[in-house]
């Protein structure tokens, strides 16, 4: 076993174990901070894959962003003093049910389906590519994500602020 | 399980869906409901960047993991917005107490 499968296994364990620590801790702070292994460990599976542009993006936006938006929301709305258990959960064992049949259903299915193969796997560059087809292939989409991101802003300071009545 | 191998990164990924889901179905905890829907989006990202690595070959599967994670983030700040909304009107998160639209 080489030096990059070692890795591949250890970026893996890291995503899928994070993963079930959000999916399973009694506290949300716990479950906060393991998403931030499940990011990083799914943006190390990019790399692997050659998506470079990619793998960064995921980084700056999802730890750098959304990460933070949901600590900053988990501490705005609990007393951090409380040692109650923060992160309730209910109806686990039917849940567990569905949810295994459904993964065992995936799985099989992702294992059994001939998929189509590329001729050659590449590994190269690609930001210059995505920009590329950004302004040409997907251009209209590219304006209107620009659209969404103003509407969700200004949604979002909407929702916010304090309603000052007269 | 390797990783040159297509299946390996659909098993990763099915796994990912699975404990969304899980998270999704039994968190009464708003802020956990949304990490759940952060976890499931991941997951689909890891499935279109490894078919547009094994299968077709080409950056499309790349462009559409970068639009799933802009939808991401304006999914994350709006419902953000909400829950810190509900917590002022009900002072708890938890999505049992949001219930009043129904009575």
């Amino acid at each position: 076993m080489n030096v990059s499968t070692a890795v591949f296994y250890l970026i893996a364990l890291i995503t899928v174990v994070s993963a079930a620590m959000v999916a399973f801790s009694r506290n949300i702070i716990y479950s906060a901070f393991s998403l931030l292994g499940t990011f990083m460990g799914v943006a190390g599976l990019y790399v692997f894959l050659g998506a470079d542009f990619v793998a960064a993006v995921q980084v700056l936006i999802y730890v750098g962003g959304i990460l933070v938006l949901i600590l900053f929301a988990v501490m705005l709305t609990h007393r951090i003093t409380d040692v109650e258990i923060t992160n309730r959960s209910a109806g686990t064992l039917p849940a567990l049910l569905v949810v295994g049949v459904l993964a065992y259903l995936l799985i099989d299915a992702g294992l059994e389906t001939p998929w189509a193969k590329a001729k050659q796997l590449v590994y190269e560059a690609t930001a210059g590519k995505i920009g590329d087809q950004f302004l040409y292939t997907y251009l209209l989409p590219f304006e209107l994500a620009s659209l969404v991101l103003l509407a969700a802003m200004i949604g979002a300071v909407v929702l916010s602020r304090k309603e000052i009545k007269e | 399980m390797s990783p040159n191998d297509l299946s390996s990164y659909l098993i990763i990924g099915a796994i990912v869906f699975a404990l969304g889901l899980f998270t999704v179905l039994t968190r009464r905890n708003a802020i956990s409901v949304l990490m759940g829907v952060e976890l499931i989006l991941n997951s689909a990202n890891i499935n279109y960047v490894a078919f547009s690595h094994f299968s077709s070959g080409n950056a499309d599967g790349q462009i559409y993991a970068i639009f799933v994670i802009m939808l991401a983030a304006a999914e994350a700040a709006v419902g953000l917005a909400i829950v810190l909304a509900i917590f002022q009107l009900f002072h708890t998160i938890d999505v049992e107490a949001a219930e009043t639209l129904k009575d």
